[in-house]
Parts: structure tokens; C-alpha cells; sequence
């Protein structure tokens, strides 16, 4: 039991991790352990579709239980399912061409299948408002960050406000037309902004790199939800 | 004859172009017959890529620092590592959310296991499931991908096991949402206006929701410790939550949490091996005013 629940996954994760490591060093003409590297890649892809059945067998039974006891918000769980099982009956049937399902795009006629209908004119629009909500918390977030309460608030609030104005037409028509704000603008993301961005980014590589070590050795092994060293 | 050695030749590198390969002739010598220099080529390709032996040179640079640093704290070496604000209010949060009886919310990330930061994640989760076992405080830990769902609910069921308190677990507690980006912020954002969690762990892989998730427990109240390493999404963290650990410290929570030598020992090697890789940055740059490209060309990979 413990081989198969510890010391199986810590040899696999060692050799998942080492086989693409390795295809980075060894040229071309090794074509075993590209071929293995390529294929890894594949694994990766079809385990993570039976993932996704997992994934749905839990949503369906929480939220069948939730229904079953009524519990708040159950009217919410009801309609979840109904959305989720109708377009799973449409996606099925449409990739199987039953009825007057043909398909899951477009049919050649230019019309759509229901799939597509539920897809273009229910799903997209709401996944567009979930985005456009960005503008709006990106307002209320620069309204409580940018206050001169110190140094640092300081020089970001400036820094935000000469960024702000540069990067809108507004910026150059109150200079007269001078494109300096514009210019300053690009200088402050070029240079200052890249270089601490570079700076995060060399220490964040490296620690991803010490944690991917970690884990190949078999030190860090809390994905496979033991915590110690056993 | 050329020898070929280990390298062997890099296809369309700089090298195969300097080397003019001579072509003897067939000829015996005890028995065996060498082929001419071309036909060498082909049949005894090399195995290592020349034009990445520096990347190589650097990377098991960084390997041997790291486990020999890692042997050291073994055998009991003492090693130091700087207090991390993010990860140190991890108890006065879900202290904060036992005292309110409230929930601790957990969203590990977007991204599946095969990301750096999802595997960092999954270790706080850990760490903090534990806390909330012990206090008996309520745990919710919501998902988009379905490996690390996978992985976070046998993360939580160990925690609980470990505590002493498997009466407290349940599957419930860490359950999957959707896979859609939106649809998971949708799901997530309602449980936080709903539910009004004292506590927010936002740690790990996020992209475009990071700033909808983070304002929107700021909205309710709840004290809030972020994590990731996504450089874009760092300022929306730091603006809208009260503790944000930054790229190499989400990295190293796992190793800071559990004070483990063998894990410390590696943070110690990743530390100075940036120590080196700062000292590189500021030679080289001095050497290229000074009009030497010399150590720039030394670590440019192909």
C-alpha cells in the first residue's frame, strides 16, 4: 500500500520531471527521449479529460444533495444543473450528428447549431460582464491604493498619475501637443517598471526552479497530500 | 579525423559552420574499416546539444548548490531565513475567522498541477486546513481545475487526519466548481458576498480574476493574504489585500511552514545561487559598457 500511495508517485514524478528536463540538453538526434518527452505531453492532456469527469460527477452531487435538502440557495443549484445537463445534451448529441443536431459550431448553412446558440448568446455574455467588472474594481481599487499616506504611497500615486495621463490624448493636449508625457510614460514602463519586473522574475524562476528540484528528489510532497517526511 | 568526442554536432549551430571537417579514406586498420568523416556524422550523432552545454553548465550549477545545502541541513546545520509578513499572519487570519465563527476560503489557483505555483499553493493549504482543524474552524476550498481538485481534497483529508480530527472532515469542504476562467470568479465571488469569509487565501497561479477575487473580499471585509507569481497580477494583490507574498516567497512558503532542514536547505541554494546570478548581471553590464560582450555570449542559449 505505502509503494503504491508514496514511493509509485514519487518515481513517477521523478521521471516526468526529469524526461523533459533532459529533452532541453540532448539534441535532436535523440530521438528516443524527445519522442518520450512529446509523449508525456499527450499523457498529460488525456489525464486531465478523465480529470474533468471528476470534476463533474462532484458538481452534480453537491448540488444534488443541495436540492435534496433544500439548503440555502438550493433554486441556484437547480438551475446549475439544468444548464449543465442541457448543454451536455447538446454537446453530445451535436458530436454524434443525431436529429437536428448536426454539429456543434456552425452548420454549413451559416446557422447554428444549439449548442453554438447556447455557447454565443449565453455563456459568452455572461463571461463578458464577469470581465467588463475589471473596469469597475480597477476604479474603487485605485481610489483606496493611490493616497499619499507615505513615501511609497506617494511615489505611486504620482508615478500612476503621470502613467495615467500619458497613455490617453488628454496627457499631450493639455502640454499643447508635446508628446513629453507620452515619452515619459514609455521611459517609466521601460525602465524602472521592467527592470523591478526582471528583478521579480529572476527570483521567481529560481525559486520555481528549487521547488521543481524539491520535488523531483521527492522532498516537497504536498500534492500528494503527505505533508512529512515518511 | 576530426573527433567528434561527446558533443557531436548542434544542427544550424555556430559551430558546424567554424569546423571544416577533413575526409580521409577508407581504410583497414585491424579489421575495422573508419568511414569517412561525414558518414561518422551521421551514424554517431551527438547526444548533448552544444548550443545548450552553458544552460547545463548553469543548471547543474544550481542543482549541486542546492543539494549540497540540502545534505548540510541534514547533518543538523542551523540555517536562517528572513520573516515572511504574508506567511506569519496565516494564524492571526484563521485565528481571526475562529474568533468570528466564520469561514476561511481557499481558492488554490487557476492552473493545473503541472504549474510551480499550484504545488506551492497546495503546501499552505496544508498548513492552513491543519489550523482550521485544530480550531475547528469551518474550511472552503473551491476549484477550477480538476487535478488540483483532485490533489487539494487528499491535501485537506492528511491535514485532518494528521490533527487528530477526521470527525471534522468531510468532502464538502473542498469541492470543484467549473473549469471556465469567469464562470469559477462568478462561483467564488458569490460564495464571498454570500457567506462573507473572515479569511481569504488567494494563493497561487491567477490571471485576469485575480483583481475581481481580491476587491471583492476586500468589499467584505475579510482579511486577505495573496500569493503568486504572476508578475502581471502582483499589483492587484498588493492594492487590494492586506499580505501579498511575492513570486520567490510563494515558493518558499512550503519550506518556511513546515521548517524542515531539507527543505530550508534548498532555499538557502536557490538564495545564493541568485547571489551569483546578480554578481554575473553587474560584471557583465560593467564589462559591456567597458565594450567586452564576453560574459554575455557566455550564458546566451541557442
Amino acid at each position: 500500500m505505502r509503494f503504491l500511495r508514496l514511493q509509485l508517485p514519487l518515481l513517477l514524478t521523478a521521471l516526468a520531471g526529469l524526461i523533459p528536463i533532459s529533452a532541453f540538453f540532448i539534441s535532436e538526434n535523440a530521438t528516443r527521449v524527445v519522442w518520450m518527452k512529446d509523449r508525456l505531453e499527450k499523457y498529460m492532456i488525456i489525464i486531465a479529460s478523465f480529470a474533468i469527469l471528476l470534476g463533474v460527477v462532484n458538481v452534480v452531487q453537491s448540488n444534488i444533495r443541495k436540492i435534496e435538502r433544500r439548503q440555502k440557495g438550493w433554486p441556484y443549484g437547480a438551475f446549475l444543473l439544468a444548464g449543465l445537463l442541457g448543454m451536455a445534451f447538446c454537446g453530445i448529441m451535436g458530436a454524434a450528428r443525431i436529429g437536428p443536431f448536426q454539429g456543434i459550431g456552425y452548420t454549413p448553412d451559416g446557422g447554428r447549431t444549439p449548442f453554438q446558440y447556447g455557447a454565443e448568446f449565453m455563456f459568452s455574455p455572461l463571461q463578458a460582464t464577469m470581465f467588463s467588472l475589471l473596469a469597475f474594481f480597477m476604479a474603487s481599487a485605485a481610489f483606496r491604493a493611490f493616497r499619499a499616506r507615505n513615501v511609497e504611497a506617494t511615489i505611486l500615486l504620482v508615478a500612476a498619475g503621470l502613467v495615467m495621463l500619458g497613455r490617453i490624448p488628454f496627457g499631450e493636449m493639455i502640454l499643447g501637443g508635446h508628446p513629453f508625457l507620452a515619452r515619459l510614460t514609455d521611459w517609466m514602463m521601460d525602465w524602472p517598471n521592467a527592470a523591478a519586473q526582471r528583478g521579480i522574475m529572476i527570483g521567481a524562476a529560481l525559486g520555481a526552479a528549487s521547488l521543481s528540484l524539491r520535488v523531483i528528489v521527492g522532498i516537497e510532497r504536498s500534492f500528494l497530500g503527505v505533508e512529512k517526511s515518511e | 579525423m576530426e573527433t567528434m568526442g561527446f558533443l557531436g554536432p548542434a544542427r544550424g549551430g555556430r559551430r558546424d559552420q567554424a569546423r571544416a571537417a577533413p575526409v580521409p579514406s577508407d581504410r583497414d586498420v585491424a579489421g575495422l574499416t573508419l568511414k569517412t568523416a561525414e558518414a561518422m556524422q551521421m551514424e554517431t550523432m551527438g547526444f548533448l546539444n552544444p548550443d545548450r552545454l552553458n544552460a547545463l553548465v548553469l543548471f547543474l550549477f544550481f542543482c549541486t548548490l542546492v543539494l549540497v545545502f540540502i545534505s548540510l541541513a541534514r547533518r543538523g546545520g542551523r540555517l536562517y531565513i528572513r520573516k515572511i509578513a504574508g506567511l506569519n499572519a496565516i494564524d492571526e487570519a484563521v485565528g481571526r475567522a475562529t474568533e468570528l465563527g466564520k469561514k476561511v476560503l481557499y481558492p488554490p489557483g487557476i492552473m493545473s498541477l503541472d504549474e510551480n505555483q499550484t504545488i506551492a499553493s497546495l503546501a499552505v493549504l496544508g498548513h492552513v486546513a491543519r489550523m482550521t482543524a485544530r480550531y475547528n474552524t469551518e474550511l472552503d476550498v473551491p476549484n477550477k481545475d480538476p487535478l488540483t481538485f483532485a490533489a487539494a481534497r487528499e491535501t485537506v483529508k492528511e491535514a485532518y487526519m494528521a490533527e487528530g480530527r477526521p470527525d471534522l472532515y468531510n468532502d464538502r469542504l473542498v469541492h470543484y466548481v467549473t473549469y471556465d476562467q469567469f464562470a469559477y470568479t462568478a462561483s467564488v465571488t458569490g460564495i464571498m458576498v454570500r457567506e462573507k469569509p473572515a479569511a481569504n487565501f488567494l494563493i497561487g497561479s491567477f490571471y485576469a480574476e485575480s483583481l475581481l477575487l481580491a476587491e471583492m473580499g476586500q468589499s467584505t471585509g475579510a482579511i486577505q493574504i495573496a500569493g503568486t507569481a504572476e508578475i502581471a497580477q502582483l499589483p492587484f494583490f498588493v492594492c487590494s489585500c492586506d499580505y501579498t507574498l511575492i513570486g520567490e516567497e510563494l515558493y518558499a512558503a512550503g519550506a518556511y511552514l513546515s521548517r524542515e532542514p531539507a527543505q530550508l536547505g534548498s532555499i538557502k541554494g536557490q538564495d545564493i545561487t541568485k547571489a551569483a546570478v546578480g554578481v554575473y548581471i553587474i560584471t557583465a553590464t560593467i564589462l559591456l559598457l567597458l565594450g567586452s560582450g564576453f560574459l554575455r555570449r557566455l550564458l546566451t542559449i541557442e
